[in-house]
This record gives structure tokens, C-alpha cells and sequence, in this order.
């Protein structure tokens, strides 16, 4: 069974991986405007700045949208059927694509839920998931 | 600009499957058809705009479709914008040919995805695919979920789009699917992406298609008949990737839409006819929101009372899935009361392009002849 694509790992966006290895979430703040976000690039969009500095998230954030996935589009995905790929604004701001590690299939899943970072080893690499926080499960 | 260019021929190759034909032969085909339709010939065209073909971007696109149709042209790109670009370039040639740029301008497209490469549509998103995040369809799937939940809006609103373009489509004798929808059967479609169900996802198709655009004057100079003119256009772009967007429920179709009623001097009241972007059915519930034609979370309602006829040759779920010059192309027909479903007495027609995962939209607005 082959692999799924492995993330594009760069100068650029090396600090968030390896941030991850080490059990933390990291993302991009500008020093210059206070502007945070995810993925990783060399410039702030607020105010075209580039004194950029990582900061390491508080692992919280809520749902803002999901989708469930009940056909593989990759051969490496066919254990995981159904899972989700869900759409989390940590309380930072910065939006990450990531999967719901207790959604039951996405039946768990609601808009707004609160979710708190559990990151999970996938293969050799660490994985920025996320775990419904108990009383917001239905 | 309001009306001082026109479409002035219209031209698609058979929509479906073309197996063993490059997708350049078939613009060449539709182009072909365009002129007959123009009754011009191919010596007077001085402008060939190409949309990227969404499954093999390359370099210099544009050229070697001028090429293929043995031409030198004054004007000559290919534009991606995904299916915005078609309309964005009808925009820019109507911009080009009142500049003085060019006399008579094709704008075209053609690609073969059916018989050749899905993988576009499937592909891995980026650095996110470990996560499982594929397809082009989950991009729209997020969206319509926050659309479903934001305005608490029933499925049945989702499936009269679908119902609506099939019904249409079905009575095209020209459509890739003619076969109707009813809305019991749409609600038990099997999921593609939850919430995307297989009757929300548009046709993959090969095929082409091609306008030819030029000034109001020329055209009845050189004895065009069924001339359409151009009254307003617009664009919008979102930039952002879906997941990265604030707000998923709405985008810069508004602002596009706006540009192009301004131009015309008109508003959504005044359209009797739309043919709407609607490569799944979320985007036509936003679309006809961003367009004015209802309140935010009131499109499946609109729809469900067919209070607009739209996508009246069946659109992307049903006449063909190529990316939107077939809405142009169909535009043109209502104005010219030529349609196969022609709305009676239609003066004034809006048509929305998109592309991406809606980062970016086009919106025209033709108006009937003389």
C-alpha cells in the first residue's frame, strides 16, 4: 500500500513541523501588527511585514465547518473510512485543516464545538489533531 | 462600455465523451462552428483568449490554440482563474476591442477530463493531504456545511438546484445527462463528500466551447444579425483558500455582481433569465444571494418557487460539466429567443462564472438585440 504525500517540508515552514515533534503548535505572529496565522510564509498579509516570530499556540480552538469522507480517494485512506478532515480556528485566529480524533465518524461534529489540540504520530511524522472537549460532545 | 460590444457568434463541440481527440482540436472545432454561426471568416478574428484547461496547465497556452487555428493575432493569452476565466476574458476583450486593440476577438476553451485525466478533481490538497484532505469536492463540501448550519437551511433547498438543472438538462437534447431528477431520489443519493451528495456534484465532461466578440459598429458592418450585446461585467476574487477565509458564506461574487449592475444600469429586478455557476449547488444558493436576487440563507426557498428561471440548458449538473462558457453560450441563445427552454420575452440575462474553490468569480450581463 503506498504512502499518503508527505507535507512539503522547507525552510519556511520547518519550524511548525519540528514544532510538532516537540509536542507543540506553533504558529506565525507578526511582530510588527500583532497579525497571527497558518501555514507558515516569509511576509505578513496584514501589513507586508517581515518581522515575523513563532508562537506557540494554547491548543485551543472551535469548529468552524467539516466534511466527512465516505469514499477513499487514496488507498492509504480506506482504514480511515468515514473520517473527517474538519476546519478549526484556534483561539489564537489562525485556521488549520485536521481531524477530530473522538468525532465518531463526524456524527460527534457540531459548528462552534470547542476543540483542544492532541497531537497524534502518523507513519514517522507528528500531527497536529484535535479532541472534542468533553462537555461539548453531545 | 454598456452595450458597445456584442456577442456576435456562438459555437460548442458535442458535449460527453471524446475519446482519443486533444483538447486543442476541439477548440478548433467549436471556433470553427462560432465563425459559421458569426458568418465570418476566420481571416477577420484578430483576438484568441484561451482559458487554461483545468487538467493540463502549460505555458503559453494561448499561442499554440492560435496556432492550431492558423493565426497571428493582435490579442493572444491563456488566463487562469479556473471557470472565472472564461468570463474575465470576455471582459478584457471587450475592454480591448473598445480600446482599439482588436476588431474581432475569440474567447474560448476546451479540455478532456473524461476520457483523459480526473486526477485534478481528486487530487491531494497540499500539505493537509496527510490529513485526508482530497478532492476538489470537499473544498465546497466545507462551505455548504457552514452554509447548511449558519442559516439552518433544509436539504431540499440544495435539491431543487439540482432538481431544477436536471429537469432542465433533461429536455436539452443537447446535454451530456438527460435524465431527470426527482427530489426523493436526490435525497437518497449516496455521498460523495458528506455533506456533498453525488447529485450536488456537477458532470465531468470533455468538450469546448467558443464566443467571438466585436464592436456593436462592426458587426452590423459586416451584417451580423443576431447580434448580443454586452451590457455589464464584473469580477470578484477571494484570494483566500477555503480554509483560510472568514467568512465561508458568502464571497466577492457580491462585489462582481455590483461592478456589472452599475455598468448596465440595472439591478437584480431587472433580469428575467440567469444562468449560474453551479459546479455544485452550494454555489448557486450563494450566488443568487451574493447576486441580490434574495436575503443571505434564502436561495433554496428562491429556488424551491422558481421564482428566477436559471440554468435553463441544464448548467454543469446537467448539460456538461466543462468550466462555464456553456452558461455564456446559453445566455446568448435567450437573448437571441433562440433557447431550447426560452423564457418569453427575456430583455436582460446574468451569467456567473467561478473558480477554485470559489476564489475567484466573473459575472456578465447580456442584454437582447436592437
Amino acid at each position: 500500500m503506498s504512502e499518503l504525500p508527505r507535507p512539503q517540508i522547507d525552510e519556511i515552514s520547518r519550524p511548525y513541523w519540528e514544532g510538532l515533534e516537540q509536542g507543540r503548535l506553533l504558529y506565525q505572529h507578526c511582530r510588527s501588527c500583532g497579525h497571527n496565522w497558518l501555514p507558515a510564509r516569509q511576509t505578513c498579509s496584514a501589513c507586508l511585514s517581515t518581522q515575523l516570530e513563532w508562537l506557540q499556540s494554547r491548543g485551543q480552538g472551535r469548529i468552524v465547518s467539516w466534511v466527512v469522507y465516505h469514499v477513499a480517494y487514496h488507498d492509504a485512506l480506506k482504514d480511515r473510512l468515514p473520517y473527517d478532515v474538519t476546519l478549526v480556528e484556534l483561539a489564537e485566529g489562525p485556521r488549520v485543516l485536521t481531524n477530530i480524533v473522538n468525532s465518531r465518524g463526524g456524527k460527534a461534529l457540531r459548528i462552534d464545538a470547542r476543540v483542544d489540540l492532541a497531537i497524534e504520530r502518523e507513519g514517522d511524522m507528528s500531527l497536529a489533531r484535535f479532541r472534542l472537549v468533553e462537555d461539548a460532545a453531545p | 462600455m454598456r452595450g458597445r460590444t456584442v456577442i456576435a457568434g456562438i459555437g460548442h463541440t458535442a458535449y460527453g465523451k471524446h475519446p482519443g481527440r486533444d483538447r486543442v482540436s476541439l477548440i478548433v472545432e467549436a471556433v470553427g462552428n462560432a465563425l459559421v454561426d458569426a458568418g465570418i471568416e476566420k481571416s477577420r478574428l484578430d483576438g484568441v483568449l484561451v482559458k487554461m484547461a483545468n487538467s493540463e496547465p502549460s505555458f503559453l497556452y494561448g499561442q499554440r490554440v492560435a496556432e492550431a487555428l492558423g493565426l497571428r493575432p493582435k490579442l493572444g493569452c491563456s488566463l487562469d482563474q479556473g471557470g472565472a476565466a472564461n468570463i474575465a476574458l470576455i471582459s478584457y476583450a471587450a475592454m480591448a476591442i473598445e480600446a482599439g486593440m482588436a476588431e474581432a476577438v475569440v474567447v474560448c476553451y476546451g479540455d478532456t477530463p473524461r476520457t483523459g485525466s480526473r486526477a485534478v478533481f481528486n487530487r491531494p490538497r497540499g500539505d493537509e493531504a496527510i490529513y485526508g484532505w482530497y478532492s476538489v469536492a470537499a473544498g465546497y463540501g466545507l462551505i455548504h456545511q457552514a452554509y447548511r448550519h449558519t442559516y439552518d437551511a433544509e436539504e431540499r433547498g440544495f435539491g431543487a438546484v439540482a432538481v431544477t438543472c436536471r429537469a432542465n438538462g433533461a429536455r436539452n437534447p443537447n446535454a451530456q445527462l438527460r435524465k431527470p431528477l426527482s427530489m426523493d431520489e436526490y435525497l437518497a443519493s449516496p455521498w460523495v463528500v458528506e455533506p456533498l451528495r453525488r447529485d450536488d456534484c456537477c458532470l465531468v465532461s470533455d468538450g469546448a466551447a467558443a464566443v467571438i466578440m466585436t464592436s456593436a459598429k462592426l458587426a452590423r458592418e459586416w451584417g451580423i444579425r443576431a447580434l448580443v450585446p454586452i451590457l455589464g461585467f464584473g469580477q470578484g476574487q477571494e484570494s483566500w483558500d477555503v480554509q483560510h477565509r472568514p467568512d465561508l458564506t458568502s464571497t466577492m461574487a457580491r462585489a462582481s455582481a455590483e461592478t456589472a449592475y452599475r455598468m448596465a444600469g440595472l439591478g437584480p429586478s431587472d433580469i428575467d433569465v440567469a444562468q449560474i455557476y453551479d459546479c455544485f449547488t452550494i454555489a448557486v444558493l450563494m450566488t443568487l444571494e451574493d447576486y441580490g436576487f434574495c436575503k443571505p440563507g434564502q436561495a433554496g426557498p428562491f429556488c424551491r418557487e422558481g421564482a428566477l428561471p436559471f440554468n435553463t440548458s441544464g448548467g454543469l449538473l446537467s448539460e456538461t460539466g466543462t468550466p462555464g462558457l456553456q452558461l455564456v453560450i446559453e445566455g446568448v441563445r435567450q437573448m437571441r429567443g433562440t433557447a431550447n427552454l426560452q423564457v418569453r420575452n427575456a430583455r436582460h440575462c446574468i451569467v456567473s462564472n467561478q473558480g477554485g474553490t470559489m476564489q475567484t468569480h466573473g459575472t456578465l450581463i447580456l442584454g437582447a438585440p436592437g
